[in-house]
């Protein structure tokens, strides 16, 4: 079980979380290319080591987060908030 | 051997007698014995029988790492077979019995294969009964299927019991700022000095008793007393008869607390397990160490046990287990159990394997009547249910010769110590091999993971004490408390080298030498499968079975791999381990489900209006979580009759159904039109105010995710609705949008579907209904309430509600919202409506033949492999906008138009039924995957037949005048159907409309 703190509720179980997909992916404009979609919606690198991840903290806040992680160690580098917005009001406020 | 309990001495409670059944005779113990201890004071010498060629067995340790004396506890429901005599705690009414063997343990008929052992050596089984005529003549597996079950039926250990558990298992969490795993010397000192550093402590110990090795030593326990209560003072939480029995991740461990295995009569409120989840910020692990055998002739007889079991029998438990004892050894920790079993009685002679005894060891036997002869060692037990005598091995050179033979009845055997490494193992931390202690020692770990004691490798008492001081201090530091730092002194390991000594063997001489008694693994077995090409321990593990027991090698790894690398030529270090995986001992899956069984298997959820439907008659089913009313019978009526009446009365006047299980989203902001333009496949920009539409959503990949409607309130307040399966999903998807990709977009979705209750009222009565519920009825009239019009009323009885004129039956309805404490008001009312009209309550049977009959999908058929043309509603598609899934959705594969599609089915021969999940195939040629499947049936009452909506290749103009089969193989005959337009019931839509 790992533990992930969440910067709105603090270090929580990770069974309050769910997986949420590749961090570092910029989805497309809804009229890109087919291409751009293919890529962002199907390629993934298997990343050995820090992998930048969404999870959403779904039996908490809910907020989603971009969490930084080792896929070797899950040591867990970073938290923020996902929604940028969000992110700057805590940033502020700490 | 000849046990018996001794006048004094031991921490047993002498004046408090327990009675307890063995096989089936009532014998006495006493309280603070140990299963074991209390059969070995009454000198029961057999207490099992082995795995493959059923050896009769006895105690061979005092631990967790017992093999011989695994017995079955309790009767009836509560029989739990497999335990481990020496953890069993004593208590009065015990009842244990012997297990694997007929009619007993003693005398057992099973015994008649370790005439035959030499046919059973590993990988017997495959090799014979595998691939070889006459057993497999083109029969695949399937005879040695048929054998192994015979074989199974021999081999094997005790029986769990058929019945349900009956008793209660708990979760619980819990957090600290330290845990400590083992309360012995080095670990007691670990949590007190932590403690004293203000920090929380947990400290956990799997025996009942706290003090690990203080509790075996030859002393008044008066150093033990004094730590306990300085711990009880320094407010350490400890936790006896609880196992941590797994590390995990950031600090988390897994307990398992047996709360009420040790009891006669537990009070019903109590769980019999308790599974702790604990997390803590530092780990201390003084875990200890196993004493290890050697391997020798018949190493397994009762009254072969290790050195240190015999002094724990005999310091503890008040128990001399033997009369005239060997003990052979090749450490120093031999001596001391030398001297104690001498000095309660006992003739011993040591056997100790080096043939130099440094002066300073061989004088801790002075005054002693202990004889010691160095340079040997123990080769073969003599006896065939117990111990007889003992030829012994002379060291010869590298090797070993024929010795003497010992009278005895008693052998004791120490091979050194392996440190209880697997906890750090399951952390990742590889252990290392230390050819000076000859064991492994807990690998690095960057985990705030400390070892302390004889867990890594630290033998003395007093060098655990300090060794669990520097423990508790490291990691009150690491938490920032400022602790003078304690660092190791003097030697960590043996004060006289220990000399390697793992399997006595003398030239020409045929043993049968036990490496893993539990599996029945022999010397010879791992010779074999090194001759059989299996050059890695792993390898080794999986041909033998060695270490796979429910001891998980804690007996034989270490010895199997000495002898692995000897046959290789190599070093121990370079054979390697295997890794150690949780759990320490075994769990109960009872412990691992906790309170999620029978009803509370899993969440169930209720809608608020469920007392107002079971008052009603209903029957209910469930739904996902939900339960959901399944068909209202009135008395006498067959479900069929129930439903059939249901869907019949919705036709032709009125009926209600309780749709508060559908997920309800309020999506509320500006840009709230913006944001459902963009997830919807059907344009949203101009939905007017006070109009519901029915939109498709679709995943990124241009699969449909989820359909239902949404009602716009206000100019910039939407309600959502969505399926009862996807409700949840579809909620984590829009926050994931807003959060991750459009976060410019001011919009907040809020989950309402607590907090409204929901009832469906359909069919062409069904505005009559509304207009005797509501206040003010012009507001439901067909100009107010047009199709798929919305409007906020009130209901007669004051509720306040939300109306959508929307229809999932395909007749004129409407679906009435409520906040959710006023369903049973809502419900009265539009029953009392409902009634006088000869209206009907319908269920999910209903809900399915209405919407069946009119071709509408659910999540049944949205199973995410369906594109919004499969569905049929490639209509709903806008090509005037942009939104989610419109790019990959056009992929030319997505589009090919042979493409599974929805389509109606009828049965040809109107009188014939078919069943949901069934394939459809051509019906000149029924196999393989077909052409498509079914998903749903009912009987249908408009049509007088059977009817089924599914998808099949190309959908129904591909299939007009083409004979289709329907193939279920399993259940019953073929049969011969009709491909039809999903659209069986009203395909033009003229009644919804009224």
């Amino acid at each position: 079980m790992i533990r992930i703190p969440c910067p709105y509720c603090g270090e929580r179980d990770h069974s309050e979380f769910t997986y949420g997909g590749d961090g570092s992916i910029t989805y497309p404009a809804l009229d890109a290319p087919m291409a751009d979609w293919l890529e962002a919606v199907f390629e993934r690198e298997n990343v050995r080591g820090l992998q930048l991840e969404t999870w959403h903290h779904v039996m908490g806040c809910r907020m989603w987060l971009l969490v930084e992680r080792d896929t070797m160690t899950h040591e867990i580098h970073s938290v923020r908030a996902a929604h940028t917005g969000l992110a700057a009001v805590l940033e502020e406020k700490s | 051997m000849t046990a018996r309990r001794l006048d004094k001495g031991g921490r047993i409670d002498r004046s408090h007698s327990l009675k307890f059944s063995w096989d089936g005779r009532k014998i006495r113990g006493h309280a603070g014995d140990t299963l074991a201890s209390a059969l070995l004071a009454n000198n029961e010498q057999i207490l099992g029988r082995s795995f493959k060629y059923h050896r009769p067995r006895g105690i061979m340790s005092a631990g967790v790492e017992e093999s011989g004396a695994i017995v079955t506890v309790g009767e009836g429901a509560r029989r739990d077979a497999n335990v481990k005599a020496t953890t069993q705690e004593l208590f009065d009414g015990l009842v244990a019995t012997g297990q694997n063997a007929w009619p007993n343990v003693r005398h057992d008929a099973g015994a008649v294969s370790n005439l035959f052992s030499r046919f059973l050596v590993a990988g017997f089984y495959y090799k014979t009964f595998m691939g070889l005529p006459p057993f497999e003549w083109g029969e695949g597996t399937g005879w040695w299927m048929r054998y192994e079950k015979i074989i199974r039926r021999a081999a094997g250990m005790g029986t769990a019991s058929r019945e349900p558990d009956p008793d209660n298992y708990e979760h619980a969490h819990a957090f600290c700022d330290v845990l400590v795993v083992g309360a012995g010397p080095a670990g007691l000192n670990a949590a007190l000095t932590a403690a004293r550093a203000g920090l929380d402590v947990v400290l956990v110990e799997q025996d009942f008793e706290a003090g690990g090795d203080y509790l075996n030593q030859a002393s008044d326990g008066s150093r033990l007393s004094e730590l306990l209560s300085d711990l009880e003072t320094a407010g350490v939480r400890l936790m006896t008869r609880t196992t941590a029995f797994g590390l995990y991740d950031h600090g988390t461990a897994g307990l398992l607390e047996r709360v009420t295995n040790h009891l006669a009569n537990p009070s019903q409120h109590m769980p019999r397990q308790r599974f702790w989840t604990l997390r803590a910020k530092q780990t201390i692990l003084a875990t200890g160490a196993l004493e290890r055998h050697v391997v020798f002739g018949n190493n397994d007889r009762p009254g072969v046990m290790t050195a240190a079991a015999a002094r724990t029998y005999l310091n503890r438990f008040g128990v001399l287990p033997g009369e005239k004892i060997v003990i052979s050894t090749n450490n120093d920790s031999a001596y001391i159990v030398a001297v104690d079993l001498a000095g309660s009685g006992a003739a011993v002679h040591l056997l100790d394997a080096r043939s130099d005894i440094h002066a300073d060891l061989a004088a801790t036997l002075k005054g002693s009547d202990v004889h010691l002869t160095s340079g040997a060692a123990a080769l073969n037990v003599r006896g065939n249910k117990g111990v007889s005598g003992l030829e012994t091995a002379l060291s010869s050179g590298m090797g070993w010769r024929q010795g003497g033979i010992e009278d005895c009845d008693l052998v004791l055997v120490s091979g050194g110590w392996s440190p209880v490494v697997n906890l750090a193992s399951h952390r990742g931390a590889k252990p290392v091999w230390d050819g000076n202690n000859c064991c492994f020692l807990p690998g690095q770990t960057s985990e705030p993971v400390h070892m302390a004691g004889a867990a890594a490798g630290i033998w003395q008492t007093t060098a655990c004490e300090v060794s669990g001081k520097a423990a508790g201090a490291a990691a009150a530091n690491a938490l920032g408390k400022s602790v003078a730092t304690i660092s190791m002194s003097g030697s960590a390991g043996w004060a006289h080298p220990i000399s390697a000594l793992y399997e006595v063997t003398v030239p020409g001489k045929k043993l049968k030498s036990f490496v893993d008694p539990q599996h029945d693994v022999t010397a010879d077995d791992v010779r074999l499968a090194h001759r059989e090409g299996m050059v890695s321990v792993e390898h080794l593990k999986r041909y033998t079975t060695l270490g796979m027991a429910t001891d998980q090698g804690k007996m034989g790894n270490v010895i199997g791999m000495a002898l692995m690398a000897d046959a290789l030529g190599k070093d121990i270090s370079e054979v390697g381990t295997t890794t150690f995986r949780p759990p320490y001992t075994p769990v109960s899956l009872g412990a691992l489900t906790g309170r999620n069984s029978g009803e509370h298997f899993r969440a169930l959820r209720r809608t608020p209006m469920d007392r107002w439907n079971r008052d009603h008659e209903a029957t209910m089913t469930d739904a996902g979580l939900w339960h959901r009313p399944w068909y209202f019978a009135r008395p006498g009526e067959t479900i069929k009759e129930a439903y059939i009446r249901e869907t019949t009365t919705v036709r032709n006047s009125v009926g209600l159904c309780d749709v508060t299980s559908l997920g309800k989203i309020a999506v509320q902001g500006p840009d709230a039109t913006e944001f459902l333009n963009r997830i919807y496949t059907n344009p949203f920009a101009k939905l007017a105010i006070g109009k519901a539409r029915y939109g498709i959503m679709l995943r990124d990949d241009g699969m449909v995710m989820d359909d239902g409607t949404t009602w716009r309130l206000s100019e910039t307040n939407y309600f959502m609705t969505t399926t009862t399966a996807h409700a949840a999903k579809v909620m984590v998807w829009l926050e994931e949008l807003l959060h991750l990709r459009w976060p410019d977009l001011k919009v907040h979705v809020t989950s309402v579907s607590e907090q409204w209750a929901g009832c469906a009222v359909a069919g062409p009565k069904s505005r009559d209904v509304l207009a005797a519920c509501v206040e003010d009825a012009d507001l439901v009239s067909n100009d107010s309430l047009p199709f798929m019009g919305v409007v906020e009323a009130r209901l007669k009885n004051g509720v306040p509600c939300r109306i959508a004129r929307i229809s999932f039956s395909g007749e004129m309805a409407s679906e009435v919202y409520v906040p959710s404490d006023y369903a049973p008001a809502m419900m009265d009312l539009l029953w009392k409506a409902a009634e006088v009209l000869d209206g009907c309550l319908y269920g999910m049977e209903a809900l399915g033949a209405l919407r069946i009959e009119k071709g509408h999908v659910t999540g049944v058929e949205l199973d995410g492999r369906v594109t919004i043309e499969d569905a049929g509603l490639g209509k709903m598609a806008s090509n005037k906008k942009d939104y989610i899934g419109n790019v990959l959705r056009q992929r030319p594969d997505m589009m090919r138009e042979d493409r599974a599609r929805l389509v109606g089915i009828f049965p040809k021969d109107r009188s014939q039924t078919f069943n949901a999940g069934t394939i459809l195939c051509k019906s000149d040629e029924v196999s393989g995957h077909g052409e498509g499947w079914i998903t749903g049936v009912t009987y249908s009452p408009t049509f007088g037949h059977w009817i089924g909506i599914g998808f099949i290749n190309g959908g129904h103009n591909a299939w007009q005048d083409k004979s289709v089969t329907v193939a279920d193989p399993v259940r019953r005959e073929n049969v011969d159907v009709e491909i039809v337009s999903p659209h069986m019931y009203d395909p033009d839509g003229g009644r919804h409309l009224g």
